[in-house]
């Protein structure tokens, strides 16, 4: 059977769930290799093989922590180049389109970024794709070389499928462009304790109606209620009541979650295009007219301040 | 030494508008009103503020699209950029991300640079890979996703803002830089700006100019293949409540019949 090449999305050896995603969606084009690199990539194993990773190529250098993107491409070519996969996916992160899209390049092939689902086709794999703001759907694939394709977070139930997970080393060697742009400087994000905005089962977000950074302390808690992430839109986001990294919509996080709660939020294009693909969506806001309704399966036309405290309440209700 | 800044941008199909696919899958460009993609007014925006910051430098703004993208290279014309090349022909219908940088790099290349800035993305096709694919094409650095950016002494420096952690990046000239929405207002031209702009050079470039065969790029030449494009079902109508002091509670029951709570 072929084999299909998966990059590792991974903190110290902790391997993010959308790589986990990607393991379901890369069984049914061949089996899959998984190639984990950095510091903690051999701890990806154990998680790798139990679901469906038959070999885990490893290699750690302080070069993928001291420069941009290019040390990655190197590996994953040298990846490519050992195991002649079927397909390479990539989860859809920002760093991971960069990294799939000049491995493309450099073996020849074609690329699709931000599928939300893969299947296998006569002609390799077929992916399905989200477009103008989630208002179309496509189906593509690649036609020249081996298809490098990027999956968005949430486009793929995580499934045990206990494998090998063999580790073996990867031989690795820089191109003199791997250094060429250092990381001088690193700030972690301060944790939340919230599901990662992407990754979420359950997104809350508040929009322009929440009318002030010290508000959204009732969009928290009523995401803490629902073990949710907290997402934003762009007008909250440019009015600086939080931070960019929530902004959900075109030009911040695009996000797939079984339960999308708008707040305040109009549903401008802008906002659509980040959420649309959501499976339940739900809306609170004062103006009925709001275009967020046309999208709905349930909204609330009301005041948030009242609506969102009452919601929180209930639901710890019944939570116990 | 002059700085040269190549800052790409692309025409793009209003997003507000209607947008769809042609017959052949490509994006419709006929039906809908097109302007400088909303993306690329922060990486004109950055051009212009490291050219004032520099002793000496010219901002070129190139676009690779049909007739009508040389709306977009006045309008970044207007906001303050020296000149423009306007890559244009037949063969290039269809072309995707792959053949759009080899032509952006050969036209880049061309021109001849110090710096090339793109914005993080196009708002139509929304992959956000040409800055990386041209860095990979020129074999410069990659400084990209940047929420800030400096430039000094040849040395480009600069803030992206990632999932898990802020990074502070640092290459030498030559280099790609790529700037997000977070990087700073983009200007609004001065009328002034609008009237100048009608005087600047535009230059106009095919594919012979650029030593590119037809084959190379467009439909025929794409390496990737959309074999069908459908347009999303409208979502069926919710229910819709107005609160009356109890729409919390009728939103709680019905999360709790959707078996969310």
């Amino acid at each position: 059977m072929a084999e299909a090449l998966v990059y590792v999305d991974h903190v110290d050896g902790a391997v993010r769930k959308p790589t986990l995603e990607l393991l379901t969606l890369a069984r049914r084009i061949g089996e899959p290799v998984a190639v984990a690199l950095g510091a903690g990539a051999a701890d990806t194993a154990a998680a790798l093989a139990e679901h469906g990773a038959v070999k885990v190529l490893t290699h750690d250098a302080a070069e993928y922590a001291d420069y941009l993107v290019v040390p990655k491409v190197d590996a994953l070519q040298a990846a490519v180049a050992a195991v002649s996969p079927a397909a390479v996916l990539v989860p859809s992160s920002a760093e991971g389109k960069e990294i799939a899209a000049r491995l493309a390049l450099r073996i020849g092939s074609g690329i699709i970024t931000d599928a939300v689902d893969l299947e296998a086709g006569d002609e390799g794999p077929v992916a399905t794709q989200s477009v103008f703001a989630a208002s179309f759907t496509t189906k593509s694939r690649v036609s020249k070389g081996t298809p490098v394709i990027t999956v968005k977070p949430n486009s793929a139930a995580v499934e045990a499928a206990p494998a090998a997970g063999a580790v073996e080393a990867l031989d690795v060697t820089f191109s003199a462009q791997a250094t060429g742009t250092k990381v001088t400087g690193r700030t972690p994000r301060e944790s939340t304790g919230r599901p990662e905005l992407t990754e979420a089962a359950i997104v809350v977000s508040g929009g322009r109606g929440v009318n002030g950074a010290e508000n959204f302390a009732l969009i928290e808690s009523l995401a803490d209620s629902l073990g949710a992430a907290v997402g934003a839109s762009r007008a909250a986001v440019d009015a600086g009541w939080y931070p960019h990294t929530n902004q959900v919509g075109q030009t911040g996080k695009s996000v797939s979650p079984q339960l999308y709660i708008a707040s305040g939020i109009s549903g401008a294009i802008q906002h659509r295009a980040g959420m649309q693909t959501s499976k339940t969506i739900v809306a609170i806001n004062k103006d009925a007219e709001a275009p967020i309704f046309d999208l709905v399966d349930y909204g609330v036309v009301g005041d948030l301040f009242d609506v969102v405290p009452q919601l929180t309440e209930e639901i710890k209700v019944r939570k116990g | 030494m002059s700085l040269r800044i190549v800052v790409t941008v692309k025409y793009v199909p209003d997003a507000t508008g209607d947008r769809h696919f042609a017959d052949d899958l490509t994006v419709d460009r006929d039906d809908v009103d097109g302007l400088l993609s909303e993306l690329d007014e922060y990486a004109v925006e950055q051009a212009l503020q490291i050219a004032e910051d520099a002793d000496d430098a010219e901002i070129t703004v190139l676009t690779v699209g049909p007739e009508d993208a040389k709306d977009a290279l006045r309008k970044a014309l207007s906001m303050g950029a020296d000149k423009a090349i306007h890559v244009e022909d037949d063969d290039l219908h269809g072309t995707d991300a792959i053949g759009t940088s080899l032509v952006l790099a050969k036209a880049i290349e061309k021109a001849g640079y110090d710096l090339v800035i793109s914005g993080m993305a196009s708002t139509d096709g929304t992959m956000g890979v040409v800055p990386a694919l041209l860095a990979e094409r020129l074999g410069v650095p990659q400084v990209t996703l940047l929420s800030e950016v400096s430039v000094e002494d040849g040395v480009v420096k600069g803030r992206r803002d990632g999932d898990a952690a802020s990074e502070q990046l640092q290459a030498s000239l030559p280099a790609v830089v790529s700037v997000t929405d977070q990087s700073g207002e983009a200007r609004y031209p001065s009328f002034k700006g609008i009237m100048a702009a009608k005087k600047k050079p535009v230059q106009s470039w095919d594919l012979s100019d650029l030593d590119l065969e037809a084959e190379e790029v467009g439909l025929e030449g794409a390496w990737t293949a959309v074999d069908s494009a459908a347009e999303r079902p409208a979502r069926t109508a919710g229910t819709i409540v107005k609160d009356e002091g109890e729409g919390g509670k009728q939103l709680a029951e019905f999360l709790a019949g959707q078996k969310f709570i």
